[in-house]
């Protein structure tokens, strides 16, 4: 097998769905190919906007944030710490590494400092799943920092399994609601920010190939609250699919995007219609309250 | 050759030369779940590993990003 861009015999990485192999500098090549088709495609932000990376420590938002600044871009990255014990120390610090060592500015929120509560707390109080606390954080707190902080957008990591997986979830469930909103640009409304998923062309396999050939470290480990988690088991069923039919995730999410998403853009409008500010924290919500203050109340009054 | 593997850590030896397609299959591991390193840079399926070679397979699915599924999703 050959690269498929420069001919080379060196290559190092295949990707059976392109029915391609390529060499270390073809595949970083193809990578942010990918990453600007996806950018312009879906018009996800013009050269000049001023990006807000929400990063992890894991590999597809340091390779995301990693990208952006090697194209130029003016891309601060937000880290949110979520008190996870060992494992948001360990991402955390990976992050300001990455951010001193690139001298690329990153804005920082802690949970325990900032809020008084951790992940590990929250999911014992509301008797959920860890992932809900820190989804639900997460959503309000990329917003909240993008709004105060003046940007236009919030890029997150979100790959092409990622989305193949929540798509899977949301049609074994039928959520039409969700299925209106899976799209690789949430429009800014309604005191919204503009929110991207550049990596939607590439997959998590590539991903890790990126950081392992730029040298970015990464954290490998697994969230110890995600193991053994519904999305997982979607990731791994769709992998086993792939493994025997290469090329079906991408048919599955793309084909989606292209003939079935606006049949459930009107389940999303319409389950957001009374949308009003948030009294407590200025959050557009549905509710009297917004979740997050919500949550809040709840936690750290027990 | 040594074998590093994660979730949980461990190491295996395991009797080379061998291609990585069939190390994999020994394992028990989904290529498309994983990659295979050597050093600083990859190795593919069809690459030969010796039997003094030292190599990771490293798991790339995470399933941290499932966040963004729920709860009107902005």
């Amino acid at each position: 097998m050959k690269c498929r861009r420069c001919k080379s015999p060196e290559i190092v990485i295949e990707l059976r769905r392109h029915n391609a192999a390529f060499c270390r500098d073809c595949f970083l090549h193809h990578a942010r190919e990918q990453v600007r088709r996806a950018i312009d495609e879906f018009r996800m932000f013009p050269p000049e906007a001023r990006v807000l990376v929400a990063v992890s420590g894991g590999k597809d938002s340091l390779a995301l944030w990693h990208m952006l600044l090697e194209m130029g871009y003016a891309a601060d990255g937000l880290y949110l710490g979520l008190g996870i014990g060992k494992y948001s120390d360990e991402s955390g610090e990976i992050t300001r590494d990455f951010a001193a060592k690139r001298n690329a500015t990153l804005v920082e929120v802690d949970l325990p400092s900032d809020y008084g509560f951790d992940i590990p707390t929250a999911a014992r109080v509301t008797k959920r799943v860890p992932c809900s606390a820190c989804g639900l954080s997460k959503r309000h707190l990329f917003n909240a920092a993008a709004r105060e902080g003046g940007y236009d957008v919030v890029a997150t990591g979100h790959n092409l399994d990622d989305e193949a997986a929540v798509l899977f979830g949301n049609v074994l469930r039928w959520d039409t609601d969700y299925l209106g909103r899976q799209q690789p640009v949430l429009p800014e409304s309604d005191g919204f920010v503009k929110k991207v998923k550049p990596l939607v062309r590439l997959g998590e396999r590539e991903m890790a190939a990126y950081c392992v050939l730029s040298g970015i470290d990464y954290i490998v480990e697994e969230c110890p609250n995600a193991v053994g988690n519904k999305h997982l088991g979607y990731k791994e069923a769709l992998n086993a699919i792939e493994d025997q039919s290469p090329g079906t995730k991408n048919a599955f999410y793309f084909g989606y995007l292209a003939r079935a998403a606006d049949r459930f853009a009107g389940d999303a409008a319409a389950s957001r219609e009374d949308l009003r500010e948030c009294p407590s924290c200025g959050s557009p919500t549905t509710g009297e309250v917004c979740a997050f203050c919500k949550l809040l109340t709840r936690v750290t009054s027990t | 050759m040594k074998v590093k593997l994660r979730n949980p850590r461990r190491e295996v030896e395991i009797a080379g030369p061998k291609r990585v397609h069939a190390l994999l299959e020994e394992l028990g591991v989904n290529r498309e779940s994983v990659l295979v390193i050597r050093g600083d840079t990859l190795v593919t399926g069809d690459a030969v590993l010796a039997d003094t070679d030292e190599v990771e397979v490293r798991p790339v699915i995470s399933g941290g990003s499932g966040w963004d599924a729920g709860e009107g999703r902005r």
